[in-house]
């Protein structure tokens, strides 16, 4: 018999090199008790959370688990059904309202995850004959939706607009073309030259998809994303976004004027063939997106935190991700994963979280420290992180 | 063009890439006698399509492991495109 999980021996040892005698393991972590948005007890240890993606804090945002807790108690604990079945219900109808308010859109779709929002859209929308010409940093969902479709891939180096045109213009003539982009990149938390894509984009004659699910809720007049911000959402033909980051919860979604968008609900597997989200999520997301609507002061108080996190850590000495803050993700560049993980270790005994990001997440073989601010973050605890990083930067040797 | 100009022109290409210097043949593997990583081949293809102003999409490439089969490939979209 050949060991099928031979395959994995490189994983193994890998995984092995990070946790040598001795060390806690940057995969296994348990958090035990969750006091806030932002403190957790985190293997026995009271720590601060600055890995969490909870942008802005709504975790525990009473009116949101209010909500979740009606629904429970009016609509039981899930749906045991797929949306086009059983699985439709009020609130799954009202988020979905939510949604359109939010993005004043006219349709919305809503997933079970993220992650399903972008392999249903992607493997459906371009089919057999289409080109889909994508940034290479792009997530993994994106990439896995590409491969679940029939189209054919085609992708270009990150952020270069020119090679993103020299492919669209070698596309032959009457193939239908998707780009994908996302509006932040979670690993290094840069963002797009979206309205430049876009437009070149649209010159080729190329629908666009754009996955906004880093910066929901934070970035824009309305927390609707980098191409609210850059001033091109409406040449965006479908939003893909998610529920499990700025506001708080889990499921994810496509929103889009596309006039014949509703027939996706049948055409769609990953929305068809699964069981819906439970009535609490979807009540929780509703409150939580149409408070987000309402956010500005959280929203200048989360950008206060990335900048002074961003500029602190760039005095200390540390490299990072971007030259400038540009979302609410800070990335640490580590010089390998070896003493990237005893410094993930080190702020985890001074009690901070973060995350330990690695290859193949990573691009260009980087090993990252990444840390994701919330509005929650008191200035305060701000400050105690950087003194946390200075400790554990001169501990390990990395400054 | 013929099939040994074509190759030529990826030979050139080829080189920057080619760390270990490692002698080519029509049936060297880009993942294990070229030591070809993800973004090694992304470059190397771009560079590829740059030349000869044609696309291989990654379903192409998938399709693709050593060089006899590159070139095959090249030769195959020129004449196509």
């Amino acid at each position: 018999m050949i060991d099928l999980f031979s395959r994995f021996d490189e994983m193994i040892a890998l995984r092995e090199t990070v946790r040598g005698a001795g060390r806690e393991d940057p995969f296994g972590l348990v958090m035990e008790r969750v006091l806030s948005p932002t403190e957790a007890i985190c293997n026995g240890r009271e720590t601060i959370l600055l890995g969490t993606y909870n942008y802005m804090g709504m975790t525990f945002d009473p009116d949101v688990i209010a909500a979740g807790k009606d629904a429970l108690d009016r609509f039981g604990a899930g749906t045991t059904g797929s949306r086009v079945l059983n699985g439709t219900y009020a609130g799954h109808k009202d988020v979905e309202a939510a949604l359109c308010e939010f993005y004043a859109m006219d349709h919305a779709m809503v997933f079970s995850t993220g992650y399903q929002a972008n392999l249903g859209i992607i493997s459906t929308v371009a089919g057999k004959g289409d080109y889909i010409v994508l940034d290479i940093d792009s997530h993994a969902s994106i990439w896995d939706g590409c491969k679940m479709g029939d189209a054919e891939v085609v992708p270009f180096r990150h952020n270069d607009i020119e090679a993103m045109e020299k492919r669209l213009k070698r596309i032959p003539e009457g193939a239908g073309k998707l780009v994908v982009l996302e509006g932040v990149y979670s690993m290094l938390g840069d963002i797009a030259p979206l309205k430049q894509m876009i437009a070149v984009a649209r010159a080729q004659g190329a629908m666009v998809l754009v996955d906004e699910a880093h910066s929901m809720g934070f970035i824009g007049p309305n927390g609707r994303g980098v191409a609210e911000d850059q001033g091109c959402l409406e040449d965006v033909d479908f939003v893909i976004g998610t529920f499990s980051k700025s506001v708080g919860t889990v499921g994810g979604f496509c929103v889009s004027n596309h006039p014949k968008f509703e027939i996706l609900r049948m055409a769609c597997r990953p929305y068809v063939f699964t069981a819906s989200l439970p009535p609490s999520v979807v009540a929780t997301a509703a409150t939580s997106i149409r408070k987000l609507m309402h956010a500005g002061a959280k929203r200048a108080h989360l950008w206060e935190n990335s900048r002074a996190l961003h500029g602190e850590l760039k005095a200390l000495g540390f490299r990072l991700g971007t030259q400038s803050p540009q979302s609410a993700i800070i990335a640490v560049i580590m010089p390998d994963l070896e003493r990237g993980a005893a410094m993930w270790e080190a702020l985890l005994r001074e009690g901070l979280y973060v995350n330990l990001a690695r290859p193949p997440a990573t691009p260009a073989g980087m090993t990252l420290l990444r840390c994701s601010l919330c509005a929650e973050h008191t200035a305060g605890q701000v400050q105690r992180i950087i003194g946390m990083f200075e400790r554990a930067g001169k501990a390990t040797g990395i400054i | 063009m013929d099939r040994a100009a074509t190759e030529a022109r990826i030979a050139t290409l080829v080189t920057p890439f080619n760390k270990k210097g490692a002698v080519i043949t029509d049936a060297s593997t880009f993942a294990g006698d070229l030591e070809f990583d993800s973004l090694t081949v992304m470059d190397f293809v771009a560079a590829i399509e740059d030349e000869f102003d044609i696309i291989i999409s990654m379903n192409q490439q998938a399709e693709i492991e050593t060089w006899g089969q590159l070139v095959d490939a090249v030769v195959k979209l020129t004449h196509t495109a």
